[in-house]
């Protein structure tokens, strides 16, 4: 950060404020302290705006803008919550849960609630709404794949590549409704690229990637968030000093994660501070 | 020792040979310990732009892609392979299972204009035959359907009607601009465009100077040919203001637009026009790379350009010192492998650099941010074929024909039920009547129904609008669009439910994915239009809910492909085309 800061006026439905060039609207909107809905930005990944659940609508802009990607620009007219954005908002929330299994993204439900998303619109007598409807992948014992649950949000893709992680064992495969999360040719994940660090299942924002141990307790019913304690300590692997989050449920281990607003990892981790507590408890 | 991590499935001779032949022998080297760092991203991603043409070698290699063929390139770029294997799955002409055969696949085109030319019988006929026939999206030869394009397996790609003698129904008129050449001058042949005009305009532009041929363009009031109708002359100088090097002049040739073959037609039977206007371009704009993104079922017009280039390179005309202007300028051709998506500016500057096809956010735009993140004009070819007129003419006499908004002629695809289909120049301001009868007037037993203009990502006109002036402003004013010169009569006889349902299925097919309101909005149109034909007319909550879906694609998509998906269709259905009504 360089000391001569420029700084960009815009207003926000109605309200002028200014802020450092360079400042994304949605961080603006954020000072503003206005709630803006994003599913596929995240502080520790470059924004890939491809959710369009944060789009706002900006004067003589033709289209709606993503908010997690333009930069605050001087004099802009931006509102955030005008009938084209919220119809646009609540069009995109419809598409998703039409299409997907968002019961355990949880920040949607109320997003669904609050842009009055109709979900169950999209069947149509003797014509079901197509859904992604795959067996989940459990290929390991470390996490498994449902995507049936993916909103191809792309976050996963960026953790494991440029982001973060630099192995690239996952990319976008296919087209359209089609396109997958996928290694090369499908191959399952111990053949794969895959390094283990389980940097994708803490980016993924519904369920899709997800620790075995969760899936576990999920299947059997046993999975309760709300009795569960989170334990911050150092990772004792090696001198890097990420910190760790330890998830315990009824005194015993049921997940390792990072703390994403961290310095020395920004919420990554490698396969042995994500995985390696089982010298702890060697089972669930 | 590199990093990427490789099944165990290795290519044979055949594919390596294939791969050799196609971008060489050099292996990319990116030593592990600078895997993170600037630069070796950079070095990694130099070679990248090979990739597209790396697959295409292994693809006719053996009729699919391989995941021992895949890992060698991947292995020879060093690309990870998932991510090859993503830019793989993302083109309708590459395969990645095992087809279990090895002959070559005949695409049969099932877009609107073929649709209703019989392609489903021209399908049955093929398979019936034993040929192994894949359902193509539009190929581009809307004036002689039910198309055909062939995809070879150890042979090249070819287009069957290309053997059959070409009719230009124009051929001779003196009033031609764009197209005085179509028919005439030998496309093979450096010497016979010479003789037809040829060179005149780049010699010209080389004498007035670089600025003065940006002042003319600004001044002509061109704009793009490609659907957008952008001012050319104000892309041209921004581009030009740009400091950034290298610099880099794009055709895109990537026509995919259903109904539109105006390019091949230029491309095939004019090629050096297309050479020379983008050396006028880089001339105007100083950019040194010259870039043709032409569609991969255009197998024909590729090998007529890359004739066009070797020549132009070896009279001087292209290399270090074009016609002794001391400027530097050549030209690189890529052929897409079908996706109408690389059809979009930004999503084509990733297919070329080896990327999928997906758009980028606008802003930044092409001249500060295009091809490689680097300054870029990225035009029509037919945008480009104009400047050649104006840099010859001068821009006053340019603007004697059209209009004051729309100067200049256009060229237009005719096809649908009409009797003589093909492409036609007119002068902007032609009413779309006297333009259907340029094509001789309607064909078969019906009356005039509607015409689709501007192709998919258009809209439906009614059988009223024949007095409508064909210009930027007055189609804009009627809301539709002349985009990228579609004109489709469609007759009283025709079934509008299926070819409706079919341009839906059209988008949902060709969404690249990236984007929720596109990916899953065309999705459910398409469904909508499915039930729609199935029970004959459509409910107020889906129509409702139509409308719904078309202003979220229209607001909120990535890109032009989901800002459009929903026009043909709200047409149609506002016109009582399909679901009852009318």
């Amino acid at each position: 950060m360089t000391s001569a800061q420029t700084t960009v006026s815009l207003s926000i439905d109605g309200n002028e404020m200014q802020v450092l060039e360079g400042t994304t609207i949605h961080k603006a909107c954020e000072s503003a302290g206005i709630n803006t809905p994003t599913l596929c930005w995240a502080e520790n990944l470059t924004p890939v705006n491809v959710c369009r659940v944060c789009v706002v609508e900006v004067e003589g802009s033709r289209t709606l803008v993503p908010s997690c990607a333009r930069p605050a620009e001087e004099g802009m007219v931006v509102y955030t919550d005008s009938e084209r954005v919220r119809h646009s908002r609540r069009m995109v929330l419809e598409f998703l849960g039409s299409g997907v299994d968002l019961d355990q993204a949880t920040p949607l439900h109320e997003w669904i609630v609050r842009y009055d998303a109709d979900i169950a619109r999209y069947d149509q007598p003797d014509l079901p709404a197509a859904i992604i409807d795959e067996p989940t992948k459990i290929q390991d014992d470390l996490y498994i794949r449902d995507y049936n649950r993916c909103v191809l949000c792309y976050k996963c893709v960026e953790a494991c590549g440029d982001d973060a992680q630099h192995t690239f064992a996952i990319a976008v495969a296919g087209r359209g409704f089609d396109a997958r999360i996928s290694t090369e040719y499908d191959v399952e994940l111990p053949q794969s690229a895959c390094v283990y660090c389980g940097n994708c299942i803490s980016v993924c924002p519904t369920g899709a990637i997800q620790f075995k141990t969760e899936f576990d307790l999920r299947r059997a019913g046993e999975w309760r968030p709300d009795q569960q304690e989170i334990t911050r300590t150092v990772c004792s692997y090696c001198g890097v000093g990420c910190n760790l989050e330890i998830h315990t449920q009824d005194g015993r281990i049921v997940k390792a994660t990072s703390p994403a607003d961290h310095s020395v990892a920004s919420g990554h981790l490698c396969v042995k501070g994500r995985f390696g507590w089982r010298y702890v408890q060697p089972s669930i | 020792m590199t990093d990427l991590h490789f099944t165990s499935d290795r290519a044979d001779s055949t594919e390596i040979e294939a791969v050799a032949a196609a971008i060489g022998n050099e292996t990319v080297v990116v030593v592990e310990t600078e895997r993170l760092i600037r630069g070796g991203k950079e070095r990694r991603n130099q070679s990248r732009h090979l990739l597209l043409p790396a697959l295409h070698a292994l693809q006719r290699a053996k009729g699919w892609i391989t995941p021992g063929g895949l890992n060698h390139v991947a292995d020879v770029l060093q690309v990870p392979p998932a991510e090859a294997y993503g830019v793989a799955t993302f083109y309708e002409m590459f395969r990645t299972v095992d087809p279990g055969h090895s002959e070559s696949v005949t695409h049969v085109c099932v877009d609107a204009a073929c649709q209703i030319a019989g392609s489903d019988m021209l399908s049955d006929e093929l398979t019936a035959a034993g040929s192994a026939v894949h359902r193509s999206p539009c190929l581009g030869q809307c004036e002689r359907g039910p198309a055909r394009f062939v995809q070879g397996v150890g042979t090249a790609d070819e287009v069957p009607a290309d053997a059959e003698l070409f009719v230009f129904h124009q051929q001779g008129d003196p009033s031609l601009r764009l197209l005085k050449r179509i028919g005439v001058v030998d496309p093979g042949s450096l010497d016979s465009y010479r003789a037809n005009g040829g060179y005149v305009a780049l010699d010209r532009a080389i004498e007035m100077g670089a600025a003065a041929v940006l002042d003319a363009v600004a001044d002509s009031g061109l704009s793009g040919r490609g659907g957008a109708a952008f001012p050319t002359g104000v892309k041209w100088r921004a581009m030009a203001a740009e400091e950034g090097r290298p610099k880099h002049v794009v055709a895109n040739c990537d026509e995919s637009e259903p109904g539109t073959f105006k390019d091949r037609v230029v491309m095939e039977n004019d090629p050096f026009s297309i050479v020379e206007s983008m050396t006028v371009a880089g001339f105007a704009t100083g950019a040194e790379n010259g870039w043709i993104y032409v569609r991969g079922e255009y197998p024909l017009a590729a090998a007529r350009l890359e004739v066009a280039i070797g020549q132009a390179r070896v009279a001087g005309l292209l290399g270090p010192d074009v016609a002794g202007s001391g400027h530097t300028f050549d030209i690189e051709i890529r052929r897409g492998a079908g996706a109408y998506i690389c059809g979009e500016e930004t999503a084509l500057f990733a297919s070329i650099e080896g990327f999928r096809g997906e758009p980028r956010s606008k802003p930044p735009f092409p001249t500060t941010h295009g091809l490689f993140g680097q300054p870029t004009a990225i035009n029509n070819p037919e945008t480009l074929l104009n400047v050649l007129d104006i840099v010859a003419l001068g821009a006053d006499e340019y603007r004697s024909r059209g209009t004051e908004q729309s100067p200049g002629t256009k060229l237009l695809c005719l096809s649908g039920r009409v009797a003589n289909p093909g492409i036609y120049e007119v002068e902007f301001g032609t009413s779309l009547g006297q333009v259907l009868e340029m094509a001789g007037g309607l064909t078969g037993s019906g009356e005039l129904r509607a015409v689709l203009l501007g192709g998919a990502a258009g809209s439906f006109v009614g059988a009223d609008s024949l007095g409508l002036p064909l210009t930027l402003e007055d189609t804009r004013s009627a809301g539709t669009t002349l985009g990228s010169g579609v004109v489709m009569a469609f007759t009283t006889d025709v079934d509008m439910t299926p070819v409706l349902i079919r341009i839906a299925e059209f988008f949902r097919n060709e969404s690249c994915g990236q984007c929720v309101p596109c990916r899953v909005g065309t999705l459910r149109q398409h469904e909508t239009l499915v039930q729609v034909g199935r029970t004959g007319s459509i409910t107020a909550d889906r129509r409702q809910l139509v409308d719904d879906m078309a202003r979220a694609m229209a607001d909120a998509s990535i890109c032009g492909l989901g800002h459009t998906a929903a026009s043909a269709v709200s047409s149609a259905l506002a016109l009582g085309l399909i679901g009852g009504a009318k």
